[in-house]
């Protein structure tokens, strides 16, 4: 029997890797859902703010009325609650292995890549930092099609959000190029990879807007640091 | 359960290390314990998390794995017919300790660090202000999550109860060095009394850092600023 779309909503933001993982999830597993989108470099909405009172941000997942915040835990709950196409490995080391990486992700890429993004000097130290850390992603996908393995999962999900369709669209706003195919060949196989996929496809934003999106963000934070 | 096959990376003052420690207790596992020197990395932990290098870590059949709460969380499910379940069944219950758990890392923990490292009465005034206003957000995740019963899991300590309660020898610590209550009986009456719980639990108690001596190692890792 099929969900009634009323069943979920996500409020999320087209240019938000954090959102954008938790469609790709919702996609993989058929679970249909209503969205709503924030604009969220204008303003946010009350709702949002009503429903994330702690955080202020996207993405939030509502699910029969249950309120679900932060995207890693989000894609826990949907792959426990609907459990075609499984996302996360079934053994427990290899959901720790996930869990850990996708933290890192999050957590260390995330803030270093950025800071290159930022820094007007000291630019190639910055590159360097970003390029040891991303180095960390390229064994992991080494002899693997996928960081899941034979099909895509939870930290493909994440990855894919973050680096090649978010933080690589700044880099190229900025003519920085992070990951070279010399440096990094098993992580560029990847993204050719992941890019034949149709739900990931359609999770992606559009190229043009999302350099630009990057570079209001880039903008808005140098302008920030300057008043801070 | 051999021993040998479970080793644990980490020292007796960390909060993180006693997360790992309180839920191998919980699954009565037996485990070698490799204390790590105050002010030196061991080759082990630097080889078995050469991203973080940090404690702690969790070596179980040669695997390591690292991040507290992922090792809290792997405990529960490799050994899932052991002893109690360490985090709710149920995807939103699940979801929703795992929320504050993270809650607690990212905001409250910060809070009560920056107790510790403030300059001045105005910083340390800023910080209390937050870590109460923080811990007011927490009594109201308890009474959510505990739905009248004793712990934030229910009827015996979990995920959150564990994530929240392995700082509350560090939670005496910082309200002494503050001289300041900072787990009020009359603002947060549910967690006090749950702390009191949490720390007479016989899975925590033999974990749990004298006062004296965690207070003295405090003063070693936050020196005070020369007047």
């Amino acid at each position: 029997m099929a969900e009634k779309e009323e069943d979920v909503l996500l409020i999320g933001a087209w240019a938000s890797p954090f959102s954008r993982r938790v469609e790709m999830a919702l996609k993989l597993k058929g679970v249909p859902y209503d969205y709503s989108d924030e604009d969220y470099l204008v303003t946010k909405s009350p709702l949002l703010l009503q429903l994330n009172p702690i955080y202020k941000k996207v993405p939030v997942f509502v699910h029969k009325g249950k309120v679900l915040l932060e995207s890693h835990l989000i894609l826990e709950y949907i792959d426990q609650t609907w459990t075609r196409n499984p996302i996360l490995p079934q053994d427990p080391y290899g959901k720790a292995m996930a869990r850990f990486w996708a933290k890192f992700v999050d957590e260390q890429v995330t803030l270093i890549g950025f800071r290159s993004l930022v820094k007007s000097e000291e630019i190639d130290v910055a590159i360097k930092e970003a390029q040891e850390l991303i180095t960390y992603l390229e064994k992991e996908i080494t002899g693997k099609m996928f960081f899941g393995g034979e099909t895509i999962g939870f930290l493909d999900m994440v990855v894919g959000s973050m680096i090649p369709f978010c933080l690589v669209r700044g880099w190229e706003g900025m003519g920085i190029d992070m990951i070279p195919n010399e440096q990094f060949p098993e992580l560029n196989r990847w993204i050719e990879k992941i890019k034949e996929i149709e739900i990931v496809r359609e999770c992606i934003p559009n190229r043009e807007k999302n350099i630009e999106h990057m570079m209001k963000i880039v903008g808005r934070i140098k302008a920030a640091s300057k008043t801070a | 359960m051999v021993t040998g096959d479970v080793k644990l990376i980490g020292s007796w003052a960390s909060v993180f290390v006693m997360r790992a420690r309180i839920a191998l207790n919980l699954k009565s596992i037996s485990y070698e314990f490799l204390q790590e020197t105050y002010g030196t990395k061991s080759e082990l932990l630097l080889k078995s998390n050469p991203v973080h290098k940090k404690m702690p870590v969790l070596i179980h059949a040669d695997k390591p794995v690292c991040e507290s709460n992922i090792i809290v969380q792997y405990i529960d499910e490799a050994w899932s017919s052991y002893g109690p379940s360490i985090l709710p069944s149920q995807p939103y219950d699940n979801a929703i300790a795992r929320f504050w758990a993270a809650y607690v890392d990212d905001k409250w923990f910060i809070a009560l660090r920056s107790i510790l490292t403030a300059r001045g009465e105005e910083e340390k005034k800023a910080a209390i202000a937050e870590v109460e206003e923080r811990t007011d957000h927490l009594e109201k995740a308890f009474m959510e999550c505990s739905n009248g019963k004793p712990f934030f899991n229910g009827d015996h300590i979990g995920y959150l109860d564990i994530a929240l309660g392995s700082f509350l020898g560090w939670w005496k610590v910082v309200e002494l060095d503050a001289n300041h209550i900072l787990l009020d009986e009359t603002k947060t009456p549910s967690l006090f009394q749950w702390a009191e719980r949490f720390c007479n639990d016989p899975d925590v108690k033999p974990l749990m850092p004298e006062t004296t001596k965690l207070a003295e190692f405090a003063r070693k890792l936050f020196p005070k600023p020369q007047a």
